[in-house]
């Protein structure tokens, strides 16, 4: 198990090594002088060309690349917004709480939801209730974001004041962005969860259980929903990973103070180094998760980790 | 003599079909394929012939009607500036499904052929090749096409680029596995016994060979591309107004959600029934293009 784990986070260093480099190549493109951007219109040329040599811009491409690098691993320091001329890390720090606490609650919902009615669905496979899930799982994943963010604000937010339409702080508040946010991971949870279930039920060991007299709920709840779920674990945990990206778009709909509302603000106030940290910093997020979630698998599915004995 | 030609015609007693005329037999099969398909049509017309069909301009601002509801004379209403709403999703059909093409155009190009020489080759072309594929399929798809927008700067063309960039690595590890399992078999080995180049190889027998999969994911893409583009327009990214697009006209709608709702249900109507359309289309060819499903 150690020699799985060590090779999965050495693996992960090309990777974020490659993920900063993409970040860079694009900050490096975007149109416009970060020196000028930094010191504003009135700046003097002398004053430009010190600002250049002092954060390294008239240095070759690839050595802005390693000084970029270093500055990020050994000092957190992924660059200074041209707005609010504060380092892009700490903005993002104060942002990240809220994106987190909206991608899992929206997960656990994903969970709650998906996982029964797949479950269900399995079972009663070719019923009404099995037609019908599939139905608004294939309508789920059809459905932008965004819309059905506005969608349920008009609902009981417009006509039924049930809930409110912005804010992050209260119960109430976080209800309608965790839905909206949730409801693709819903349908790809109740996907999955059915089409592995279905699976399972027909294996032979499922058949010696029933065949040995075996309690039908025993037999489903037991024998089956265990190995029916590791395919879902892995599910969940790349679920999470595009729910914080999905996060981008609720927290703009839903006006909630996350990384994605930064960044949204950042792209139209043409902050370049806010956008590319943001993306950096949900970049690795994200590869972090799914390192978790391999290695959680390797956990449950004893297979992985024979492969590494 | 005659009768054995005869025998030949009707051997198995079943009309032979070509492969195209197969695959669409099993394809009207398939009720959820076959609404996914005329919707699919029904928008490609609208999308060449938005001049013809369009009961009103896209882009006349007419104040003496602004925010009216649905009714006989603007069907699906009218926007802030009085602009017929039906006219201008029948004109954003045609910048989605231009995104939507044209982007899966890039990445199967790009992809496909990234792949195939992947698969093909071997050895540390593959390696390098896949391990920046890996790279790029690490940044969540909605952030690494904000990141190429916000750079490159926004626009039909950027927005293009950058959904099709970010559907690359899906098509060139989809390309690859196909190649994989194509290049170890005989023919192929027949083929270079008979002394054909690469180039050849690849082109006329491996390339033919990988269709199916590459059809069913470009369908599967283009849904994607249309989401992404909507997407993107809709935080301001994408197509600048006055032209219509589906993802910024729901976001020109949002501070009317009180009293003009209709505003933000018709575009997201559209957005999401193209891209069920889509997914159903896709979903179906996979059946239809799978041989062992073939009776």
């Amino acid at each position: 198990m150690i020699r799985y784990i060590v090779r999965r986070v050495l693996f992960l260093i090309p990777v974020l090594v490659g993920v900063a480099f993409c970040v860079f190549t694009l900050l490096y493109l975007t149109p416009g002088d970060p020196a000028r951007m930094v010191l504003g219109d009135l700046a003097t040329e002398s004053a430009l060309q010190e600002f250049r040599a002092k954060e390294g811009l008239d240095q070759p491409y690839l050595v802005q690349f390693g000084n970029y690098l270093y500055k990020a691993v050994f000092h957190g320091d992924i660059g200074r917004s041209y707005v609010t001329k504060r380092p892009v890390m700490s903005e993002i720090l104060v942002a990240f709480p809220y994106t987190l606490k909206l991608a899992a609650f929206a997960m656990v919902i994903a969970i709650l939801v998906g996982v029964p009615c797949g479950i269900l669905s399995a079972i009663k496979q070719y019923s009404i209730f099995d037609t019908l899930t599939m139905i608004f799982a294939m309508i789920g994943l059809s459905m932008p974001v965004f819309w059905l963010g506005l969608l349920l604000i008009i609902l009981f937010s417009v006509h039924l004041r049930w809930l409110p339409s912005s804010g992050f702080d209260t119960f109430q508040a976080m209800i309608l962005p965790s839905v909206a946010l949730a409801a693709q991971s819903i349908s790809m949870v109740t996907r999955m969860t059915r089409s592995s279930m279905l699976e399972v039920i027909r294996a032979d060991y499922i058949r010696t259980a029933r065949s040995k007299g075996q309690k039908e709920s025993i037999v489903i709840w037991v024998h089956a929903l265990r190995n029916a779920l590791i395919p879902v674990v892995t599910l969940c945990g790349l679920q999470f990973g595009h729910l914080l990206s999905g996060a981008i778009l609720t927290e703009s709909i839903f006006a909630i103070p996350g990384v994605g509302r930064l960044m949204v603000d950042a792209i139209k106030t043409r902050d370049y180094p806010m956008v590319q940290g943001g993306v950096l910093f949900v970049a690795v997020a994200f590869s972090i998760v799914n390192l978790l979630v391999d290695l959680l698998y390797a956990y449950i599915d004893p297979r992985i980790k024979a492969q590494y004995r | 003599m005659n009768e054995n030609v005869e025998m030949v015609a009707t051997t198995g007693g079943r009309k032979t079909r070509s492969q195209l005329g197969e695959v669409l037999f099993r394809l009207r099969k398939s009720p959820l394929a076959m609404f996914g398909l005329a919707v699919v049509l029904i928008l490609i017309f609208c999308a060449l012939f938005a001049d013809v069909i369009a009961p009103h301009s896209y882009s006349k601002q007419n104040l003496s009607h602004m925010f009216e509801a649905p009714s006989r004379q603007y069907l699906l209403g009218t926007d802030e500036f009085g602009r017929d709403i039906l006219s201008r999703l029948i004109y954003g059909a045609r910048v989605s499904l231009q995104v939507g093409f044209i982007a899966v155009g890039i990445a199967l190009f790009v992809g496909g052929l990234l792949g195939a020489v992947s698969g093909y080759y071997g050895g540390w072309i593959d390696n390098g090749i896949m391990r920046v594929m890996d790279v790029l399929l690490s940044i969540p798809q909605t952030l690494l096409a904000i990141a190429i927008v916000a750079a490159l700067g926004p626009g039909l063309f950027n927005l293009m680029v950058a959904v099709g960039i970010t559907s690359i690595p899906r098509f060139a590890r989809l390309m690859r596995a196909s190649v994989l399992s194509i290049k170890g078999m005989e023919f192929i080995e027949a083929a270079r016994a008979m002394g054909a180049s690469h180039t050849r190889i690849i082109l006329m027998y491996i390339l033919p060979n990988c269709m199916a999969p590459l059809i069913v994911q470009s369908t599967l893409s283009v849904a994607n591309a249309i989401l992404f583009a909507a997407t993107l327009s809709f935080l301001g990214l994408g197509i600048q107004p006055p032209f219509p697009e589906w993802g910024g006209m729901l976001s020109a709608a949002r501070p009317y959600l009180r009293n003009s709702a209709y505003m933000s249900i018709f575009p997201g109507l559209a957005i999401m029934i193209t891209i069920l359309a889509l997914n159903f289309l896709g979903d179906g060819l996979r059946d239809a293009l799978d041989p062992k499903q073939k009776r």
